[in-house]
């Protein structure tokens, strides 16, 4: 008898007494949990497969499901977990590496948690922004160090490139392999609807996209997928992608098996084959590598567009970034820890990098520190959850962050962690027909449009609160934090004052 | 006029549309109460499915509709756009069955009238169950 | 103002109103009907007799039709006579007409049978007819019906549901020959009989004498009750007498005017041109009669429009089993069979075209299949796989389906 037997970590929960057979779950679970057995006329649920996506209990119409986890329970031991031991299990079964999506899980510190946000009493004025101009724009770019006037009054300083963003939030890159042509399509169209900017991550442009070319973001990774010239002048920026928070420090690998043909027609690679992305780019082992490359798409798309460089936080994060703002970038994106993936080793995205709130404090200090904070915009990523964590992160230093997973929540996804294997229920991780047209964009791009729209307002409350009316007087606002539960050490690296004093 | 269009592109043959109707066209209070006790009530709307393409058909409300001038009795009319069915006047000839181009016209065992699609007139002030339940737009009311 | 005048009181009278008042608000109308009923369903009578329609739902139009459409209705006379420009009635009467509508319907055919004249006997086409028989018949009532059509089994069905004791004799190798083919008669013959009704085909009656029936296969029957129901004539007297063209029924051009200027027909007494079959056929059923008197008042109201894409259909059951059919019966055949659950599946293909179709039992969506049949839709449009399989809107490319579900046009 083999010794292969897991339990399922759920466990479907049926109310008989309110189930209609009506086998919607059935027909909308890829995993094959439910079935309908005609000879008993009854919903049967195998919960082995269950993943606890939720789109059965979503849909059902008389609420007849509900998925728990399973209390099948090892012998309690504080150093060896349940999920420890089971994923020895896995590997001397399988011999193989494990494998997870989205973010990091581990019960790390969350430091947005951790800040507290001030607000006005009496001796500065609360804003109420229903009433009063409240301004949440930002632009993205190199800031000139001063500004010089022609003789007739006229303004004679040169700005670079820059974005204009309505609002500090951006979606943050997901190729078009990891996630559907519907959720790229909701997401292009949300941006272009907010005025805001998307990202195609690593995996090239459809061509039915590039009417949203004046608010997308075209990256440039190790991989190169989907590189060329029409490619890099329909972007309104292009992102040097060097890592990611999920996986610092490796590559990316989307099987053969889901490079479709659209997805190889955009990527740029034959049908069927192994789309490898190697973990460094073999052009660039220093700053002036780097900065050779800037340049070269600078070059390319004559120097009309911003060039973003894209960075995981790892332990020397503020040195590399320093080095980035020498480069000629004139944004850089930070991604924590807790960034989402398509797909990551385990091990990589539970254990290496570091938090995102450390890292943009230090980043920020550090640039200022050196006096070139204006050179270059920073924005980061990697588990901004709420209005309130952007809110945090502006005033830690910030000048926009990007939004992965809660774009893909709006968009339906319930954090099943389960990207990896193609079979998304929710027709956003996938690439099955029959799952992609579960997200019809026109649903999925408004209710993009809507998450912005409310955090929009809860953002600008919140500055009203704090008598600050503008995003430029918030950012690196660190007056306005304080840090609750934290040792001085933190506080420290986040530059911000316990709370009470 | 609103009418019910179909957006097969993306219908996910889920077939929800289908218990919705039926539920609201039972008369019970809720779905549960419907299909208690193995009841089957019948929907007026139906979903085909393909091996790629999955859609909804219901009545159309044809503006030259064959089915009210083919009824032998009167129980089918048009009235501000829509075709309904007085039932106390159905005999259940299934004229009505033998001349709808698009099988509309729904029958069953267990009744002896013919059932269709009033746009949720009579049962949710013309809020059609379908369109409301369906999970993906596959099924709009517009203006068109 | 125009004056129109339309004899006769059915289906195709009403669709003329119809027709008149989409086009004329103002014109006066005048029914002329020789029954002396508000419009009433023909089909229904048998639905009456049996109990299962009262008397107010008989009525094919609401009470207050002719008040809502201003028509004038003089019921209970008979109309003798047309022709310059004046309809004569049975009262001496006369009514002048800008334009004319005959929609006069059909009679039934009682055929010379030795004996008959000293019997009473019942025909089954209107509701007097039927009000008659109702009088007359109670539980377990001897009936003779003469005929095993689809007038005949009607009536048949009704005196069943009457618990009347029945038998139907036909001439015939097989029942409802008009729209079944051998297979199909032969499970609803079976069905019928499973019921308790007796069918006696190919033979006639030889002699009647008292209310016994000796029929030429030697039988007799014994009737309290005898209905003669093997056919029906057009009415086409007024028509013909007035020398305008007829042949098994009248002729019409595709405006439904008959050859006599500012006379229209349409119904059962006129001749059709089925598309099915591309030839010339009195269809006589209910729809067909609706769709030209509404076409026949639309042009009396000057509105040019044409009837075209008739063809016979059928949608009728015998003691709860359904028969829908529809077209022309010639062509390479296509047949499924479960006499078991008594479902049989006729296609009939012909010239790269679907003619025609029997479905008994599961008639579900039949239309799909009528409207292919009547708008000559060619085969090599349509999945003929999933056509063969059931009637669905999936078997048409996906350009109707845009067209006809997703409101998309072009």
């Amino acid at each position: 008898m083999a010794l292969n037997y897991f339990q399922p970590l759920f466990e479907v929960i049926r109310d008989k007494d309110r189930c209609i057979k009506c086998q919607a779950c059935a027909r909308q679970c890829s995993n094959e949990v439910h079935k309908y057995d005609a000879e008993l006329d009854m919903m049967i649920s195998d919960s082995q497969t269950c993943v606890d996506c939720q789109r059965c209990v979503t849909i059902c119409p008389t609420r007849a499901l509900k998925i728990t986890e399973n209390n099948n329970q090892f012998r309690t031991n504080a150093n060896w977990s349940q999920q420890t031991m089971t994923e020895v299990y896995r590997q001397a079964e399988s011999g193989g590496v494990l494998l997870s999506s989205m973010g990091n899980p581990k019960p790390y510190p969350v430091y947005w948690d951790k800040i507290l946000l001030n607000a006005s009493q009496v001796t500065n004025p609360p804003i109420d922004p229903l009433r009063e101009p409240m301004e949440s724009r930002v632009f993205l770019g190199k800031k000139p160090r001063n500004v010089s006037f022609n003789e007739d009054g006229s303004v004679n300083t040169k700005v670079t490139p820059t974005l204009e963003l309505s609002t500090p939030i951006m979606f943050s890159a997901m190729s078009y392999g990891s996630i559907s042509r519907n959720a790229h399509e909701s997401l292009a169209r949300a941006a272009t609807e907010l005025g805001i900017y998307y990202n195609t991550g690593e995996g090239g442009l459809h061509k039915d996209f590039y009417q949203y070319g004046p608010n997308t973001i075209v990256q440039v990774a190790s991989g190169r997928f989907g590189v060329f010239k029409d490619y890099l002048e329909t972007g309104a920026a292009i992102e040097i992608k060097m890592g990611q928070g999920a996986k610092p420090g490796i590559g990316g690998h989307l099987p053969g098996q889901k490079i479709l043909e659209d997805v190889s027609r955009t990527r740029m690679i034959p049908m069927g084959t192994d789309a490898i992305s190697p973990a460094p780019h073999h052009d660039i082992y220093s700053i002036e590598d780097l900065r050779q490359l800037v340049y070269s798409l600078k070059e390319a798309t004559e120097y009309k567009k911003p060039v973003i460089v894209k960075i995981a936080a790892v332990h020397n994060v503020a040195a590399i970034a320093s080095g980035i703002a020498r480069s000629g970038a004139d944004i850089i994106a930070i991604d924590g820890y807790r960034g989402g993936t398509g797909a990551a080793p385990t091990r990589i995205r539970d254990n290496v990098g570091i938090p995102i709130e450390l890292a943009l404090a230090s980043v920020d200090q550090r640039l200022r520190d050196e006096g070139i904070r204006n050179e270059v915009s920073v924005v980061v990523a990697g588990s901004i959850r709420s209005s309130s964590d952007v809110v945090k992160a502006i005033a830690l230093g910030a000048d926009a962050v990007y939004i992965g997973t809660a774009a893909l929540l709006a968009l339906g996804c319930h954090l099943c962690r389960t990207c990896h294997t193609g079979k998304c229920n929710w027709g956003i991780a996938t690439q099955r027909d029959d799952l992609v047209k579960r997200l019809n964009p026109e649903i999925g791009y408004k209710r993009l449009v809507n998450l912005v729209h409310a955090w929009d307002h809860e953002i600008k409350e919140m500055m009203g609160g704090m008598g600050i009316n503008s995003i430029e007087a918030l950012r690196g606002n660190r007056l306005m934090l304080r840090g609750i539960g934290l040792t001085d050490k933190e506080l420290e690296i986040l530059g911000i004052q316990h709370a009470g004093q | 006029m609103k009418k019910v269009y179909v957006n097969e592109e993306w219908c996910l043959a889920c077939h929800l549309c289908e218990y919705y109707c039926a539920a609201a066209n039972s008369g019970a209070e809720n779905m549960i109460k419907a299909f208690a006790n193995g009841n089957k009530p019948i929907p007026r709307i139906r979903v085909e499915e393909g091996s790629k393409i999955n859609f909804a058909v219901q009545c159309r409300h044809c503006d030259d509709p064959i089915c009210v001038k083919s009824c032998i009795t009167g129980a089918l009319s048009k009235k501000d756009g829509i075709i309904s069915c007085d039932e106390t006047r159905c005999v259940g000839c299934y004229t009505c069955v033998l001349t709808c181009p698009y099988g509309c016209i729904v029958t069953s065992e267990n009744s002896k009238v013919i059932q269709k699609c009033d746009l949720c007139l009579k049962n949710n002030n013309g809020d059609p169950a379908c369109v409301k339940g369906c999970p993906n737009k596959a099924i709009v009311l517009e203006e068109r | 103002m125009k004056k129109y005048v339309i004899i006769g009181n059915s289906a195709a009278a009403i669709g003329a109103v119809q027709g008149i008042r989409s086009v004329d608000t103002e014109g006066m109308i005048t029914v002329i009907s020789d029954e002396p009923y508000h419009t009433y369903s023909r089909p229904l009578i048998s639905y009456w007799l049996e109990g299962k329609v009262v008397d107010e739902k008989i009525y094919y139009r609401e009470p207050d039709f002719y008040e809502k459409n201003n028509v004038m209705t003089m019921f209970g006379v008979r109309a003798t006579a047309i022709g310059g420009g004046y309809v004569t009635l049975d009262n001496g009467g006369k009514v002048a007409y800008d334009k004319l509508l005959i929609a006069t319907g059909s009679k039934p055919f009682v055929p010379p049978m030795k004996g008959l004249d000293t019997v009473d006997y019942f025909t089954f086409m209107n509701w007097d007819s039927a009000k008659a028989i109702k009088e007359k018949v109670k539980e377990n009532t001897k009936v003779l019906i003469i005929g095993a059509g689809l007038i005949g089994l009607k009536a048949a069905e009704a005196l069943y549901h009457l618990n009347a004791d029945i038998t139907v004799v036909d001439l015939a190798d097989r029942i409802l020959p008009s729209i079944l083919d051998v297979r199909a008669g032969q499970i609803m013959q079976k069905h019928i009989e499973d019921k308790g009704t007796k069918i006696i085909l190919g033979a006639s009656v030889e002699e009647f004498s008292g209310n016994t029936a000796k029929l030429t296969n030697g039988d007799t029957v014994d009737f309290e009750i005898l209905i003669v129901a093997v056919g029906v004539r057009p009415n086409t007297e007024l028509v013909a007498d007035a020398g305008g063209k007829v042949e098994k029924g009248i002729v019409t051009d595709l405006q439904q005017q008959t050859t006599i200027p500012d006379v229209y027909a349409a119904g059962d007494c006129t001749l059709s041109h089925d598309s099915s079959s591309d030839s010339e056929k009195i269809l006589a059923l209910l729809p067909n009669a609706f769709m030209q008197g509404e076409i026949a008042g639309k042009n009396m109201a000057g509105q040019m429009c044409l009837y075209l894409n008739a063809i016979p259909m059928n949608a009728i059951g015998f003691y709860g089993l359904h028969i829908i059919t529809a077209g022309s019966y010639e062509g390479e055949e296509y047949v499924t069979e479960d006499a078991e659950k008594e479902r049989y599946k006729k296609l009939i293909f012909k010239d790269g075209k679907l003619k025609g179709f029997i479905l008994m039992g599961d008639v579900d969506r039949a239309g799909i299949y009528t409207s292919i049949i009547r708008e000559q839709i060619p085969l090599s449009d349509v999945d003929v796989e999933l056509l063969k399989d059931h009637p669905q809107m999936m078997l048409f490319g996906k350009a109707r389906r845009d067209e006809k579900l997703a409101g998309k046009i072009g």
